[in-house]
Formats: structure tokens, sequence, C-alpha cells
């Protein structure tokens, strides 16, 4: 049963009380999870699960951000820096986000015209994988 | 006038705990809860440039945060060892550094996928209007003000004469 309850669950939780990461494929796309606070401290583990899953050959990711209740530059970086990594792969980073208070800083800094961002997980599994 | 200082190890973890207790005296200043998460920003991203410094001149002097409050006014401020000599902040583009930043091939081994120097300072230069940066040789200090909820309600209603 705890075979059953891992394979139906995420493919790899990462918990943490600052920052989770949790992974799960959908159709022949990646979900990254995230929840709780992007910053100078917890940012670098974010890094490590992008530039794990591109050297596993996952190129096209969806990093859901709903959880997210705090993102400053440096996870700005970390995510420009994913999507550097999966664009050398043709591959794309599509955001999931719908709350202002994280969309601000993609906003003042320009990057929504930079990646995709979606409203909800649907929405970015409907869009496909254009960037 | 209170005030409140707060100084701690120049260690990333610590950010958190500066933004948290900006938050908790900016409530109880009453700064306008619409402010808050701009608070919260421009403390991580100013504590975060100051942990970067003290780290690349290998200091392990404490960065020292002042939080302020008197009737028109909330003032935070962030100081760290060294002269201003990293932050092209008060002239640069956020949407062409972040542009450039997605288009330099290669990461620095040093910091992978930092944004450009200065591009933090920068963030708060596009959020907070009353932002005032000085130098005095030995430190730097990264001053940031909030007007308050009366001070707001005075410029809506001016009280008649």
């Amino acid at each position: 049963m705890h075979w059953k309850l891992h394979r139906d669950g995420p493919l790899e939780a990462d918990v943490d009380p600052d920052l989770s990461v949790s992974i799960r494929p959908e159709g022949n796309r990646t979900v990254v999870a995230v929840s709780g606070e992007i910053d100078v401290y917890t940012a670098p583990k974010l890094r490590e699960h992008l530039i794990d899953l591109v050297a596993t050959g996952q190129y096209q990711l969806i990093v859901d951000l709903e959880a997210v209740d705090f993102l400053d530059s440096t996870g700005l970086g970390v995510l420009v820096g994913g999507l550097k990594r999966v664009r050398s792969h043709d591959g794309s980073l599509h955001l999931v986000c719908s709350q202002d208070r994280i969309l601000k800083i993609f906003r003042i800094t320009g990057l929504t015209k930079v990646f995709p961002i979606h409203a909800t997980i649907d929405e970015a599994l409907a869009a496909g994988t254009d960037s | 006038m209170s005030q409140i200082e707060v100084r701690f190890a120049p260690l990333t973890a610590h950010v958190r705990t500066a933004r948290l207790v900006a938050l908790a005296v900016a409530r109880r200043a009453r700064l306008d809860e619409e402010l808050l998460d701009e608070v919260r920003l421009a403390v991580s991203e100013t504590c975060s440039r100051a942990v970067a410094v003290h780290a690349s001149r290998g200091s392990d002097e404490p960065v020292t945060m002042r939080l302020s409050d008197d009737h028109d006014h909330f003032t935070i401020e962030v100081v760290n060892v060294g002269t201003l000599v990293d932050d092209p902040a008060q002239s640069m583009d956020l949407v062409e550094a972040s542009t450039r930043a997605l288009s330099e091939a290669g990461d620095d081994p040093a910091s992978p996928d930092a944004m450009p120097p200065g591009f933090g300072l920068a963030v708060v230069s596009g959020l907070v209007e009353d932002l005032f940066v000085t130098s005095d040789g030995q430190t730097t200090s990264v001053r940031m003000r909030w007007p308050l909820v009366a001070a707001l309600a005075n410029l809506a209603e001016p009280t008649a004469s």
C-alpha cells in the first residue's frame, strides 16, 4: 500500500518550514509546486530542484507559485535562471500565479513579458508549451 | 517618535527575521495595510543586499536595521559596512536589466542565477518613493520612508482652519 500511496502522491516532496517544493508529472510536463517564502536563504533550494529537473531531461516546466507568500529579486533570479536552462533545451517554463502581491514584482521588473503567467494549473496546461 | 534597532549577524537566514520584525513594527505603527507587502519586499531586498556586501568584504560585523515612526512617517534604515561602490541602482532600468539577465549566457559560480549587482536596490527604488542612499566612507545607509495613515487622512481631508 505504501508503494501505491507513493505513486499517487508527488514524485518528490521536499518539505521545509520556510520553503517546500513538490514535483509531479502532468502529461509530458512537470509541475513544480512551491510553497512558503522564496528569498536569499531559501532560493538556492529551488534552484537545485530546477537544475536537477533539467539534468534529468525535464524541460517543460510549470512552476506553481500559488502557495508562495513571498518572493523577492533573489527568487526572480532563480526563475530567470531556470528559464534560461530549459530554453537552452528548447523547453519552456510557465508560471501559475494569481496573487497580486507576488505578481507586482514581475510587473515592475518587466518579467510579465518574459514568463507566460497563468491564473491556474489548468490554464497553464491548456496553454501548451510555447514560450 | 518610537525607535527599534535590530542588529543581526550577516547571514541569509536572518533576512526573514528582519522581514518579520519590520512587518510587526509597521503594523504597530498603523501603516496602511496595502503598504505592508511593500515594506516586506523592501526590507528583504535591502537586508539581502547588506548581507551580500558584508559577505563580499569578508565582514562578520552585524547588519543594523532601525525602524522608527513619528506622526507622519514610518521609516526603516538598513546600514551595512563599506562605501557604496556596487550600486548603480538609481539609474538602473529594471526591465532592461531583467532582459539582460535572461539573455546573458553562463552562470557565475560564485553567485549562480543572481540578478545584476544593484538589481535589488533598483527594485526598492521602483517601489518606495522616499528612498535615500547615503555613505559616510565607512558605512552605507539605505533609508526608506512611508506615509502613515494619519498623514494620508490629513491629505485626503484637509481640516478647516
